[in-house]
């Protein structure tokens, strides 16, 4: 079935062309400012203290002294905080009772005239504990090892198609291997930090977040205030990565506090807090089995994911459904199991889900193609699928052979010598790699308001958010193109909870939902200044919903799809792993500005680089912390880790997504990325990478077992 | 004794303007800028020293200015983001950055920008990097390598760097 969505005038084409980033001048001229730099008079700074202990009860907070150190205005904990209601997330119920779930959660807030006394007060504060046993280590044969009700967003925990056990038992070629991929933090550059103003019947929060609609609807319900008493700006956010999706204890700390004191608070987290506080990636062990033929016909494909999640709240990550979707064969079974452990809750990370689960999934495949002696690219083309394997649903459209096809040659793979451990360059040997990636391409409600002026401008706003997407920059072009008009004719406003209900930035759906809502709005306004004739001095407001529309879509299977092409250089003596060269192409749908989208998307395969090489958040079994828990001992990619990395797409125009055809690229540049990586140090190798990150003592314990 | 926490009187230069503060001696120079000055251009990653998004020029060397008391650059001269250029009038390394589109959320941009305005200095002063192969030349050549080398002080979780190098190499030319 195809739906013919209202397609946006052509006349002016702003969707397509290499807008400059609108932002840029502001931000490069140090003008942007971000949650926590509004000036404000009468600013008190709030500086958390955490629990020293992952499970237990706390005793005894010595907060007397400390109100009486220099510059220190209160101090806040579960004795004299205000009582939350739940807004459905239990880690957002801060300082409520004595009990300490994680190491690292808010015992208390310290309240001072400057940030250095507010900083002095929390470091002194004593709080007495009465500790109780922890368990913090995660393990696949952890006993108490459970299967959730469904994986998130809302899938399914099983699917079963055919019988993978008997494929296996019967099959020519199969791999059986398991895989693991660490904890990960998100780490924007920009701590999480809010800065609130309680006038006495109405808060006012700058905050650092992905969704200010989101942010507003749990400040809301936290402090039982009406709607129209919350009002939530993030005109700038310092990256978000998942970490910022949902209101985290910044905002309601610097709520509470401005409450209580009746006059503007901030509170900023340190980057060491932001490991125990905003979220992370679960760590995943995955096995998976593939049976083939010889030529390399999948046979089965069984995806069996564990993680972890909290003891205060369910986070089921949705680590095997890439393998729901992928490939061609006649039985398949992805399941998932989770564990609950004293550990802060893991949450959303670029990709969650595809970026562990393409790891083992697309590792598994170069696998199954060293075993049946088959070109990777081959073995992928081989099994291509046409409809979604585990529900026989037709795609929306779907370019993987596309990609693959157009990065083989870009890449120059045809050359490519099969054998590993072939190629040498002095020190290093080199191998190239090669993964497929895709990601889903949803739609969410939005609401978006357009006002006619009678200069022939308009004034869109849209409570979107720009976390360094571009999105204000895609957002300005297809509000151009929607009204017909050049990108200067538009003044666009966004990130400001006054504008209504919005899809936050992430999961890839951001500008998709965003698109959709300013097209309909267009589409409402064209009808209004023709019903007029003009418009009026005082202008011509319309507001509109997508709600409707996003119901009524049909029922077909929408990714963006991709490859990942990877060439590293490894030095088996030092264990050192190098990436002189990254090619990602991808079908994502229409590419609303080409430059940002080439910088979002290279951006996401370095995350690829990072997850593959260096990103691991190390638990301490006896303390129960984050061991690396700041940027020295947290490594992500820096400038020197970067070589070539090069982006292309392939025209695409699907319009089963939105008015646009738009599929997002925030996600899809991580999946696959590891694996192409993981891959080509085989290729370089001969040995398999199947933990992550690629550290050298792996490399070199690798080579000390030939 | 005298307490840490007491404050001092003294002249900070910051774009050539004086300020006199009377501040915390615990008081950072980034601390100082942002909560004091209003200027927040330089931004804190960290403020541990490990990400370079603080990152300003003292008597035009970059420094960490998380890593700075603001009493200890009393009167030297302190040069942040705000002062390279105004968006009317970017200075050459801001208008590169915009042209090349070298960031995404911005939030490290200030600290890349104040690091590649001194990294070109230190390379026309002949300093050598690790990656440097003749380190008795007077004038470093700035390749993509030497770049890479010179800016990884500088953090960009959103993975600007191909960017980053580009317009800094296009500045270097």
């Amino acid at each position: 079935m195809t739906t013919t969505l209202n397609a946006p005038p052509s006349s002016t084409a702003s969707v397509g062309s290499a807008l400059t980033r609108v932002d840029a001048v502001a931000k490069v001229s140090g003008q942007a400012r971000y949650a926590g730099e509004h000036p404000l008079d009468d600013l008190a700074y709030g500086w958390v203290a955490q629990s020293t202990i992952a499970r237990g009860r706390i005793t005894a907070v010595e907060a007397d002294p400390i109100a009486a150190m220099p510059g220190v205005i209160a101090v806040l904990d579960h004795h004299n905080a205000a009582r939350l209601s739940d807004a459905g997330d239990a880690e957002l119920l801060i300082m409520q009772d004595d009990q300490v779930h994680y190491r690292g959660q808010i015992v208390a807030l310290v309240l001072a005239e400057t940030l250095e006394q507010a900083r002095a007060g929390a470091e002194a504060l004593h709080v007495g504990y009465a500790p109780a046993e922890h368990d913090v280590m995660f393990r696949a044969d952890h006993p108490h090892m459970y299967t959730p009700d469904h994986v998130n967003p809302n899938f399914p925990t099983e699917t079963v198609v055919g019988d993978v056990d008997a494929a296996i038992a019967a099959a020519e070629v199969t791999v059986d291997a398991t895989y693991s991929t660490p904890a990960e933090h998100n780490n924007p550059m920009e701590p999480h930090a809010t800065t609130a103003v309680w006038d006495g019947a109405h808060l006012t929060v700058f905050d650092s977040n992905q969704g200010a609609a989101s942010v507003h609807s749990s400040l809301s319900k936290l402090f039982g205030l009406p709607p129209g008493s919350v009002q939530v700006t993030a005109e700038h956010v310092g990256g978000g990565f998942g970490a910022k999706g949902t209101a985290r204890p910044p905002v309601v700390l610097a709520s509470m506090a401005s409450m209580a004191l009746n006059r503007p608070v901030r509170v900023t987290l340190t980057r060491q807090q932001m490991f125990a506080m905003v979220g992370y990636r679960t760590p995943t062990e995955q096995r998976l089995r593939l049976a083939a033929t010889r030529s390399g016909r999948l046979e089965a494909l069984d995806h069996l994911a564990y993680s972890q999640t909290s003891r205060i709240m369910e986070f089921a990550e949705q680590t095997a459904v890439m393998s729901r979707v992928m490939y061609a064969t006649p039985n398949l079974r992805t399941n998932h199991r989770l564990l609950a452990l004293d550990v802060p809750t893991p949450r959303w990370m670029r990709a969650p889900g595809e970026a562990p689960g393409s790891f083992a999934l697309e590792s598994a495949m170069d696998e199954l193609a060293q075993a049946c002696q088959l070109d990777p690219v081959q073995l992928r083309i081989l099994n291509e699928p046409d409809v979604e394997p585990d529900s026989g649903r037709p795609f929306s459209s779907r370019n993987l052979l596309g990609c693959l096809r157009e990065g083989g040659r870009r890449f120059g793979w045809d050359d490519r010598e099969p054998r590993p451990r072939q190629r040498r360059d002095g020190r290093w040997l080199l191998g190239t790699g090669v993964a497929s990636a895709t990601y889903p391409a949803r739609n969410a409600p939005t609401t978006c308001t357009i006002q006619a002026r009678p200069d022939g401008s308009f004034e869109v706003r849209i409570n979107a958010t720009d976390i360094g997407t571009g999105a204000r920059t895609a957002l300005t072009q297809i509000a151009a193109d929607a009204l017909g008009v050049g990108s200067n004719s538009i003044e666009l406003r966004i990130a400001d909870s006054d504008f209504g209900p919005a899809m936050i930035a992430g999961g890839s759906m951001g500008t998709a939902s965003w698109s959709w809502g300013i097209s309909k709005a267009a589409a409402e306004i064209h009808a209004r200044i023709t019903a007029a004739g003009s418009v009026p001095a005082e202008g011509l407001t319309v507001r509109v919903d997508t709600r409707d529309e996003i119901a009524a879509q049909a029922d077909v299977v929408r990714h963006a799809f991709g490859a990942q092409f990877a060439e590293v250089a490894v030095d088996v003596r030092t264990g050192e792993v190098r990436v002189p060269r990254m090619l990602g192409v991808f079908a994502a749908g229409q590419i609303v500005n080409p430059t940002t989208a080439r910088s979002q998307l290279i951006g996401g395969m370095i995350w690829g680089l990072s997850m593959a090489l260096f990103e691991e958040s190390v638990m301490d079994a006896e303390f129960g912390d984050y061991l690396n828990h700041d940027l020295a001992g947290y490594h992500f990619a820096t400038n020197a880790d970067v070589g070539d990395v090069d982006v292309s797409w392939i025209d695409e125009r699907d319009d089963q997504t939105n008015p646009f055809g738009i599929k997002g690229i925030g996600e899809i540049g991580i999946v696959g990325a590891a694996a192409a990586i993981a891959n080509a140090v085989w290729h370089a190798t001969g040995h398999r990478q199947r933990h992550l990150p690629i550290r050298p003592d792996r490399i070199l314990s690798a080579e000390r077992q030939e | 004794m005298t307490s840490v926490s007491q404050p001092s009187r003294y002249r900070l230069v910051v774009n050539g303007t004086s300020h006199t503060v009377e501040l915390d001696n615990r008081t950072t120079l980034l601390d100082a800028l942002r909560e004091q000055l209003d200027l927040t251009g330089a931004k804190k990653g960290c403020d541990h020293g490990q990400c370079g998004a603080c990152t300003v020029l003292v008597d035009g060397r970059r420094v960490n200015s998380c890593l700075v008391f603001a009493v200890a650059v009393a009167d030297r001269e302190v040069t942040t983001i705000e002062g390279l250029g105004t968006p009317e009038q970017l200075h050459p390394v801001q208008q590169a950055f915009v042209d090349n589109d070298a960031l995404q959320c911005g939030y490290c941009t200030p600290g890349q920008i104040c690091s590649a305005v001194a990294a070109l200095e230190e390379a026309d002063l002949g300093w050598p990097s690790a990656v440097s192969q003749d380190v008795s030349v007077q004038q470093v050549a700035l390749d993509a390598a030497e770049i890479r080398e010179r800016m990884s002080g500088n953090l960009c979780r959103c993975g600007a760097y191909v960017n980053i190098v580009a317009a800094i190499e296009s500045v270097a030319r």
